[in-house]
């Protein structure tokens, strides 16, 4: 694995974290926190595709036009949509947190389901 | 730039860790806000100022108070922390 | 679930605290309770260890079966975590080794920059008449786009409103605003207050500059709108609840958020009929650099920014004090 990919293994490296720490946590507002995780790291990805050594931010400045002079601006306009979706599921997510609070008092997971099986029988 | 980039981006894998390993629910939140931060930094380094400004504003911003404000309802910080209802933690 | 009702000083949460502080960690006092169907009036905590007491014969076969099914439950979560670990790692394993065939990173004969990027910057600022490439591409050749990313926070707030607002009963009210941080918190904070004053119409101007100034620098509509709606937070954190709702209610965030929302449709969804064959602008572009100029670009930054910054307000406010 050659170290020509710093970004896209740095990013897949905290895409792991943030999984592992998704599926093994049992506290739910630790959960949201690992999907926001995941989320970020995605975004890293993809904005490392973009990126051209040696150009400028793609911004047209003393009127250069030509492709040469500036980075790709197609992943940076789907990463800039993503960061905002991102924050609306983190705070649907976290409602839903808020609403199993009042209902259970507790938010393990592992209680939660205990309580809710024996609601249910 | 490319020895910043590389620090930036072992010290965004530091936070992740961090979270993972603390057990402290507002150390988390913080140091989550610290990884928003570090990544904004890193859209700089990537020459996408409109992925900087956003994240900062977003992902440092109203991300985190949203945590902030949801471990304030669940009892996780303030006085009497997790005494109130015990809500667990690992 | 039918027949559990909200009811928070009631027979069940005397028992499930009791349960809590006791720190018992095994199932059986409270499924006993439940199989046993007693009802009972609010039970002490010291009355639980006598309902687990191995004497009462007809205790006996149930707790032997509860205690199986906890070492069950022990032994299948500790299986999950082995599982969990083993397929992360073998997946991030997988990901790493198709990284390792990438082409490399920052160079520019890579097959991602093909020729529609070519198109967006030499001919952007001619067709689109925005110095931000950007901000023209997010916001004219794929509006479209940006109409769904900001019906997605619209839908997100809504639900964010019926989930926190709606069906909460009295008692609960009541219950919750003691635990509300405001009464435990100094009211009329000097600091905060000295500063709010100061840095609220800054955060606002700020914000609104960088919505403005979009398709002329870094910036645009979310940006704009998260900063407006973050200095909107710090005003309802410095100055309280009932000062905010003078201009900032129920009644602005609906009618900012649907004509905002409304305009951008009207503006740009002509795209569900047409497919990707974009309408003419009757607006023309004007010179690239004015800050009226690029068509429709600044007013849809305006639509969206203030979509964003109402949005955020309304997660805020709705989580710490659960009312608009």
């Amino acid at each position: 694995m050659s170290l020509h990919n710093i970004a896209e293994i740095a990013a897949i490296a905290l895409f792991g974290v943030g999984l592992t720490l998704l599926m093994m946590s049992r506290n739910l507002v630790k959960k949201v926190i690992a999907f926001d995780m995941t989320d970020s790291a995605v975004f890293l990805f993809l904005a490392a595709k973009g990126y051209i050594s040696g150009r400028r931010a793609p911004i047209i400045e003393n009127g250069v036009q030509s492709m040469e002079a500036y980075i790709n601006p197609i992943p940076a306009g789907l990463v800039l949509t993503g960061i905002v979706v991102s924050v609306a599921c983190s705070a649907v997510m976290l409602s839903l947190c808020l609403r199993l609070y009042r209902r259970y008092h507790t938010l393990d997971l592992d209680e939660i389901t205990a309580l809710a099986r024996k609601e249910e029988d | 730039m490319q020895a910043l980039l590389i620090l930036l981006l072992v010290l965004v894998l530091a936070c992740a860790l961090a979270v993972a390993f603390t057990r402290d629910l507002l150390t988390c939140a913080v140091v989550f806000m610290a990884q928003s931060l570090m990544l904004a930094l890193i859209w700089v380094l990537l020459e996408s100022p409109d992925l900087a400004i956003t994240e900062a504003a977003v992902g440092a911003g109203v991300d985190s108070l949203l945590l902030f404000a949801v471990l304030k309802r669940i009892g996780a910080i303030g006085p009497g922390k997790g005494e109130r209802h015990g809500p667990r933690e690992k | 679930m039918a027949r559990v009702r909200n009811d928070f000083e009631g027979r069940r949460w005397q028992r499930f605290r009791a349960w809590l502080n006791e720190g018992d960690t095994s199932l059986d006092s409270l499924l006993m309770d439940a199989v046993d169907g007693r009802s009972s009036a609010p039970q002490p905590a010291p009355s639980a260890p006598e309902s687990a007491d191995p004497g009462a014969v007809n205790h006996l076969p149930l707790s032997a079966v509860q205690a199986r099914r906890a070492r069950a439950e022990k032994f299948s979560r500790g299986l999950y975590r082995t599982l969990a670990v083993l397929i992360c790692f073998g997946l991030i394993g997988v990901l790493l080794a198709t990284a390792a065939a990438l082409p490399p990173f920052g160079n520019p004969d890579n097959p991602v920059h093909n020729e529609v990027s070519r198109r967006y910057i030499e001919q952007g600022m001619a067709e689109t008449g925005a110095v931000n490439v950007v901000a023209g591409m997010i916001l004219d050749y794929r509006a479209f786009d940006t109409l769904g990313e900001s019906n997605v926070l619209f839908t997100a707030a809504c639900a964010v409103l019926i989930l926190l607002r709606l069906g909460v009963s009295d008692r609960v009210r009541r219950w919750e605003r003691d635990l509300d941080a405001r009464l435990y918190e100094p009211q009329n904070d000097a600091i905060l207050q000295t500063l709010a004053r100061f840095l609220t119409p800054m955060a606002l101007l700020f914000g609104f500059y960088i919505v403005l100034n979009g398709h002329l620098s870094p910036g645009g509509g979310f940006s704009g709108g998260a900063v407006m709606g973050a200095g909107l937070i710090l005003y309802l954190n410095a100055f309280g609840y009932e000062k905010t709702a003078r201009f900032m209610n129920y009644r602005v965030f609906q009618t900012a958020s649907c004509a905002a929302l409304t305009f951008y449709a009207a503006a740009k969804s002509y795209s569900f009929f047409t497919g990707a064959n974009h309408l003419p602008s009757f607006i023309n572009a004007g010179i690239p650099g004015m800050l009226f100029s690029a068509g429709l670009i600044p007013y849809l930054n305006i639509a969206v920014g203030l979509v964003v910054c109402c949005t955020m307000y309304a997660f805020y406010t709705l989580f710490r004090k659960g009312d608009m």
